[in-house]
């Protein structure tokens, strides 16, 4: 008889168990559905998970997927850790992207080392910029940050369409929806000759480090983990809510911003209409696989990012559908808050003879 | 300047038309949020019901199995959410937000092969009786029987919260799930329920997208409509006859977008889109700057979970 127990205490093992054990558990209903649209699912899953990154083009693809999951994710791990539902990442990223992109504009055909850094401080804080809208409403006027945070993904989205299409299209560019080309300058510099992995993993990476450095050896980090646990011991200790909430907001805005950045100064090199494939979505489910930790967002994000290639590559030699991929992160979060479960429950196998 | 009056019969009607889908996903949602339960899944369920309704119809050639179909599929993919948010108590927040995520991939996946096949015509009601009346005629009559049923809906919904027992117990659920449950309710019973008939509402207003309002599949065609269904219920103070005033504000938006266009205002297209989604916000604002009011209408347990053993 199986009979189950609630624990005395979350349990540690488990909860760094947990992700691993939704990841195979999405792994075999990725199967499954595999073998109902009547592919062989063995097959189905070397090509989405294995394939893509069996040579060194397709690893370079896979941390360029994964910098800006990574840095978001990072970012939004603040929003969560101290119960702020930021969901709009994505817009976040949009109108970081935007404003870097038109600060690059400003820039162009010419050169100068200072034209880089003064674009990615533009991204970061055309990303703070858009966070702080939900934020501020959130605080002064006690609106629901989720529904107001989502809706302006959608305002992003048509902003960025009216410029690239409207007054920032590119002149020369038969009507195409893109800007000019930015000046060299303006660019992030490739990593290695003939991929196209930037140097915008560096940004990730400086995020993981001064996020775990605040989370765990800070007082910000501390308080944000009290109001994670309970907003009333938070209160009670006298933590001045409404600063941390604009505070966590603005770090995690600057990070989607950044992600922004990285995604049109690096191999593109210009603002279009679809400079994101939803990766503020797609980063929520990174940052909880990863267990809102720095390190843990490192190896989700780098999970996360093979569903964006395999989708691809799957679509090339199977004729895959390319959603599969957003289905597969759809269940790794189902899987992954379905087996939180045994944080607080035993099950436990009683009656059964040695 | 000689207006038709009928014109701005046509008029309303078109705007009561694309209120529709808002007024029934709304009021499920309403019951879902009334007994304690966030789903913030809609988006996700209602573009399930699309891609099935519309899958459904082209393949069985039925309409009636069609719209049932739609629902019966919002109510299988809300029970993923029941499972999760109720059996094995996750949080409500990210279980949606998954829901909705999944939901979309899966419809695009399914609908892969119903791009570019033309929908069906889907009868209406009264045809005959639209030029009895001035103005009145277009607005009453020569609807599909969804578009009647939807604006019943409300007074259905505020009718079963107020007036029955079954509405007691959803809303005493919402407001105080540990009393319920001492008074021998069973709560997780009845929050499933909820959840599958928000599914199912929910269902039905992806159908009427994809069946009757623009009879078509096209991936995302729900364009965040879940998302300001959600937004709706806030702004209705849970209370189902103001989703109706709400609904309607959002249908006319939509609406005189159109109309500008086509006359063409000489506002950037893109500003007329995105004017659903700010006045969204703008209406946050205003009605959730009285936190007081907003405290007290909304259920007590909103988004929190409950477990018996607590």
């Amino acid at each position: 008889m199986i009979k189950i127990v609630k624990r005395d205490q979350p349990s540690r093992a488990i909860f760094f168990f947990t992700p691993v054990l939704a990841i195979i558990l999405t792994l075999v209903a990725g199967g499954l559905i595999f073998f109902i649209l009547g592919f062989k699912p063995f097959e189905a899953l070397k090509f989405f998970f294995i394939v893509p990154i069996a040579d060194k083009y397709g690893f370079s693809e896979l941390l360029l997927k994964a910098t800006p999951l990574c840095l978001i994710a990072i970012g939004l791990s603040f929003c969560f850790k101290s119960n702020n539902w930021n969901i709009g990442a994505e817009g976040q990223l949009t109108f970081g992207a935007i404003v870097s992109g038109g600060v690059a504009l400003l820039f162009y055909e010419q050169e100068g080392f200072y034209i880089l850094p003064t674009v990615i401080l533009a991204g970061a804080i055309g990303g703070m910029l858009y966070a702080s809208i939900p934020a501020i409403l959130k605080t002064y006027f006690n609106t629901n940050e989720i529904l107001v945070s989502l809706m302006l993904v959608y305002v992003s989205k048509l902003i960025l369409d009216y410029l690239v299409v409207g007054p920032w299209s590119n002149p020369e560019g038969f009507n195409f929806p893109e800007t000019r080309q930015f000046s060299d300058s303006a660019k992030l510099p490739l990593l290695f000759e003939g991929l196209r992995i930037h140097a915008g993993i560096f940004l990730a990476l400086a995020a993981v480090v001064i996020s775990w450095f605040v989370f765990y050896k800070t007082y910000l980090g501390f308080q944000m983990k009290v109001s994670g646990f309970s907003l009333k011991t938070a209160k009670y200790a006298g933590y001045k809510g409404k600063k941390m909430i604009i505070l966590v907001f603005l770090i995690s805005g600057a990070c989607a911003g950044l992600a922004g950045v990285g995604e049109i100064t690096g191999p593109i090199g210009q603002l279009h209409r679809e400079i994101s494939p939803d990766y503020g979505f797609t980063a929520i489910i990174v940052a909880f696989l990863g267990r809102l930790h720095p390190v843990g967002i490192i190896f989700a994000s780098l999970v996360v990012a093979i569903t964006y290639l395999g989708a691809e590559t799957a679509q090339i030699f199977m004729q895959i559908p390319k959603y599969t991929g957003q289905v597969f992160q759809g269940m790794i979060l189902f899987f992954l808050l379905a087996s939180d479960y045994l944080l607080f429950f035993k099950i436990k196998f009683i009656g059964l003879k040695k | 300047m000689i207006i038709d009056i009928n014109f701005i019969g046509l008029i309303i009607a078109s705007i009561m038309a694309s209120a529709v889908p808002l007024i029934l996903a709304s009021c499920g949602e309403l019951i879902t949020e009334r007994s304690g339960v966030l789903n913030l899944g809609v988006e996700g369920m209602m573009i399930i019901g699309a891609i099935s309704g519309f899958a459904l119809m082209t393949v069985t050639g039925s309409l009636i199995i069609a719209i049932f179909g739609a629902m019966l599929a919002g109510v299988l993919i809300s029970t993923i959410f029941a499972f999760l948010t109720q059996t094995l108590i996750t949080n409500h927040v990210a279980t949606g937000l998954a829901l909705t995520i999944f939901g979309i991939g899966i419809s695009a996946m399914i609908g892969k092969n119903f791009v570019g096949i033309p929908g069906k015509e889907f009868p209406v009601l009264f045809e005959g009786l639209k030029d009895t009346i001035p103005l009145l005629g277009p607005i009453l009559f020569g609807h599909s029987i969804v578009f009647y049923f939807a604006f019943a809906l409300p007074f259905i919904t505020s009718y079963f919260l107020k007036k029955t027992k079954i509405g007691l117990i959803v809303r005493a659920i919402g407001d105080s799930p540990e009393s319920a449950s001492n008074q021998g309710i069973n709560v997780r019973l009845v929050r499933y329920a909820c959840i599958l008939y928000g599914g199912a509402m929910s269902g039905l207003a992806g159908a009427y997208l994809s069946m009757i309002y623009t009879p078509q599949w096209i991936e995302n065609m729900t364009g965040g409509r879940g998302w300001i269904a959600l937004a709706l219920v806030v702004f209705s103070t849970w209370n189902p006859i103001k989703i109706l005033i709400g609904a309607m504000i959002f249908g006319g938006l939509t609406i005189i977008q159109f109309h500008m266009q086509a006359i063409g205002v000489r506002i950037p297209v893109q500003f007329l889109t995105a004017l659903p989604y700010i006045v969204t916000i703008i209406v946050l604002v205003v009605i959730s700057r009285d936190s007081r009011k907003i405290r007290l209408s909304t259920p007590s347990s909103l988004g929190k979970s409950f477990h018996k053993d607590n």
